[in-house]
């Protein structure tokens, strides 16, 4: 009998200490499945964040270099600069590559670093308790934005993936969504693209994927879907934003 | 054959990294130490290295934190406010265990302060301005071919010992310019580099992280790291000893302070007071052993510093209160010259009745 759903080679036998219902696992298989699928482990790093993937290398069997939060993007390109042969991708959630990591994320795009970022954005800071993100919606409940946030106060959520795709050195940039099964087949071709584009040594490959945080969102997992789908899917459209490989000119 | 070259300070630690084979260099514009990135930015080019200026200092910190990974010789420079932005990443470098040199040119602070050569950053080094219980190897030179050899020598401690290595200038010597040896690359056996990060191709995937949330775990890694900083201490201490034999009074000053106290010791020698200079190399581990021997012959030690006063801390630990220790310092960027030392020195002579 033929199986029809196997646990990638490159994915540990671990259990995830992820939520129920957490975006963080999902994208982690699906990354894992491209691993074996594109043939990358030999050869391929990656930087994950401080943040709810911290332990990523519980998870993925490959070689990983830890973080400091919102430094993935740096360490990346020291990697990639050192080893131009090698694939390095940054695995980061928002509080990491939007706020903290700003400066060496928005730098290492517009160097066009060979390197792909994939950018969960759960519109809150998952491991410290769900306080408020740059990604934070107006009007969301968190910790630290207990009434909503506002913008006279907290400023606008920041669509770090936008301004990325303005800069020339980003050859990949799109958006996409966890929010059901098709949008999650979606996100795997993305993400396939963003490191195909890498190896090809076209640019900076970003993936942003809305991802459910049902524990700091309290909600249900199932109840997160439809939050992703009604309400973050609005704030933040999902769709490619820049892909060189198929402008004209 | 070697031969002499006549070569600026800054430029003697670009060649001498590119001639002990690192290959990386991240760095990101602060004047006194501009040189160092415009050298490497030219010699990289030349040699098929990386030179890239990163957007920051942090930025630039974790670009070697990444390289050093690859098992890459890498390395940055800094001034002072520079290098309290890359604290974060030698926390990371000392806590994952990777090789890394970082060159401090320190000048005159706190806050902006200055451009002018300091010794300010004295604690922040050897102390460890990052967060964590760790200690890191500090390296003071007081010439131009010093800044070439230890230069040199700190590529190889960073990678006999797996640890990020400080060489603490300052303005003075990142800018004068002497005829130097451009010696070839000491042959020092080196450990495999076993760490390393390329892709698990045919092995077991590795990981490089500090992340240890079991208590009893970390509590082991901070053990296994002083064990290492017990083996450094114990084999990497260096320093410079000038007419300390007879000497009644010993001068203790490192870096640019050192050169100074030396000319204010030949002075006050032709006026046949016995003084003699004790020069640590090391910063961290401090040399304990020097200061302790002459202990044992000298009535009275001076800690010269071009600061307010922090490697004179280092020398009463050492000291135990053996021996009294006074103290002379000039912050802010000023660089006395030898005739002031000369009369500081005649003052406790005087007054201690030596
Ligand atoms: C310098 C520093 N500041 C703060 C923290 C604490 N911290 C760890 S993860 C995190 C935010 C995580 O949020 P996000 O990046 O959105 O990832 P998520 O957990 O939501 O996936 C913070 C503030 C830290 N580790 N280091
Ligand atoms: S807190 Fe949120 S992001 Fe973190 S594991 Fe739980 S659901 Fe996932
Ligand atoms: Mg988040």
């Amino acid at each position: 009998m033929k199986p029809v759903y196997v646990r990638p080679k490159s994915l540990k036998p671990t259990p995830f200490h992820y939520c129920p219902g957490c975006g963080h696992s999902i994208v982690h298989r699906l990354v894992c499945e491209l691993i074996d699928e594109m043939d990358m482990r030999g050869k391929i790093i990656c930087v994950p964040p401080a943040g709810c993937a911290v332990l990523a290398y519980n998870y993925f069997d490959i070689d990983v270099c830890e973080s400091a939060h919102g430094r993935g993007c740096a360490i990346a390109t020291g990697f990639k600069r050192a080893r131009p042969d090698k694939i390095i991708f940054t695995y980061q959630g928002d509080g990491d590559m939007a706020a903290i990591g700003t400066a060496e994320t928005l730098h290492a795009a517009n160097r066009g670093e060979r390197i792909t970022s994939i950018f969960i954005n759960n519109a809150v800071y998952g491991m410290t308790g769900g306080q408020m993100a740059p990604t934070t919606m107006l009007g969301q409940k968190t910790s630290t934005s207990p009434y909503g946030r506002r913008s006279e106060i907290e400023g606008y959520p920041l669509k770090i993936t936008d301004l990325i795709a303005t800069l020339p050195g980003a050859a990949y940039v799109t958006r996409t969504s966890l929010a059901n099964p098709a949008k999650i087949r979606e996100t795997k071709k993305s993400i396939k693209k963003a490191f195909e584009v890498q190896i090809a040594g076209l640019g900076y490959s970003l993936v942003e994927v809305l991802s459910p945080c049902p524990t700091n969102w309290k909600v249900t997992p199932k109840e997160s879907f439809a939050y992703l789908e009604n309400i973050m899917e609005k704030e933040y459209p999902i769709g490619v934003m820049k892909d060189i490989t198929t402008q004209k000119g | 054959m070697d031969k002499k070259v006549l070569m600026k300070g800054t430029d003697a630690i670009g060649e001498a990294a590119i001639r002990a084979g690192c290959t990386c260099y991240f760095g990101y514009p602060i004047t006194p130490q501009n040189e160092i990135p415009e050298y490497m930015s030219r010699r990289m080019e030349q040699v098929g290295g990386v030179f890239l200026q990163g957007e920051s200092e942090i930025a630039s910190i974790n670009m070697v934190l990444g390289a050093a990974a690859t098992g890459m010789r890498a390395m940055t420079s800094s001034s002072s406010p520079g290098i309290s932005l890359k604290q974060e990443g030698l926390s990371f470098l000392a806590a994952l265990e990777l090789p890394a040199v970082i060159v401090n040119i320190n000048r005159g602070g706190p806050g902006l302060g200055n451009i002018a050569p300091s010794q300010g950053d004295y604690y922040q080094a050897t102390r460890g301005g990052g967060h964590g219980d760790y200690r890191m190897p500090v390296i003071a030179p007081a010439s131009v071919q010093e800044l070439y050899d230890l230069t040199m020598h700190s590529f190889d401690i960073a990678d006999l010992y797996r640890t990020p290595v400080m060489i603490l200038g300052d303005g003075m010597m990142g800018q004068i310019m002497e005829p130097i040896y451009l010696h070839d690359r000491p042959e020092v056996e080196l450990p495999p580099k076993d760490y390393i990060l390329d892709g698990a191709e045919g092995r077991p995937s590795r990981i490089v992280k500090s992340l240890i949330l079991d208590p009893a775990e970390m509590e082991e890694h901070n053990w296994k790291l002083k064990r290492k900083y017990d083996l450094l201490t114990s084999r990497i201490p260096q320093w410079e000893e000038y007419l300390t034999d007879d000497a009644k009074l010993t001068i203790i000053a490192y870096g640019t302070a050192a050169r100074i106290a030396k000319g204010a010791v030949n002075r006050v020698r032709s006026e046949g007071l016995k003084v003699g200079l004790i020069r640590p190399i090391t910063l961290w581990p401090f040399p304990d052993e020097a200061i302790r021997n002459a202990a044992k012959k000298t009535k009275l030690f001076l800690a010269f510093e071009m600061s307010t006063g922090q490697m004179v801390d280092d020398v009463r630990l050492a000291l135990e209160g053996s021996v009294p220790c006074e103290f002379y310092g000039r912050p802010g960027g000023i660089v006395p010259a030898p005739q002031e030392i000369a009369r500081i020195i005649e003052r406790f002579w005087l007054q201690r009745e030596l």
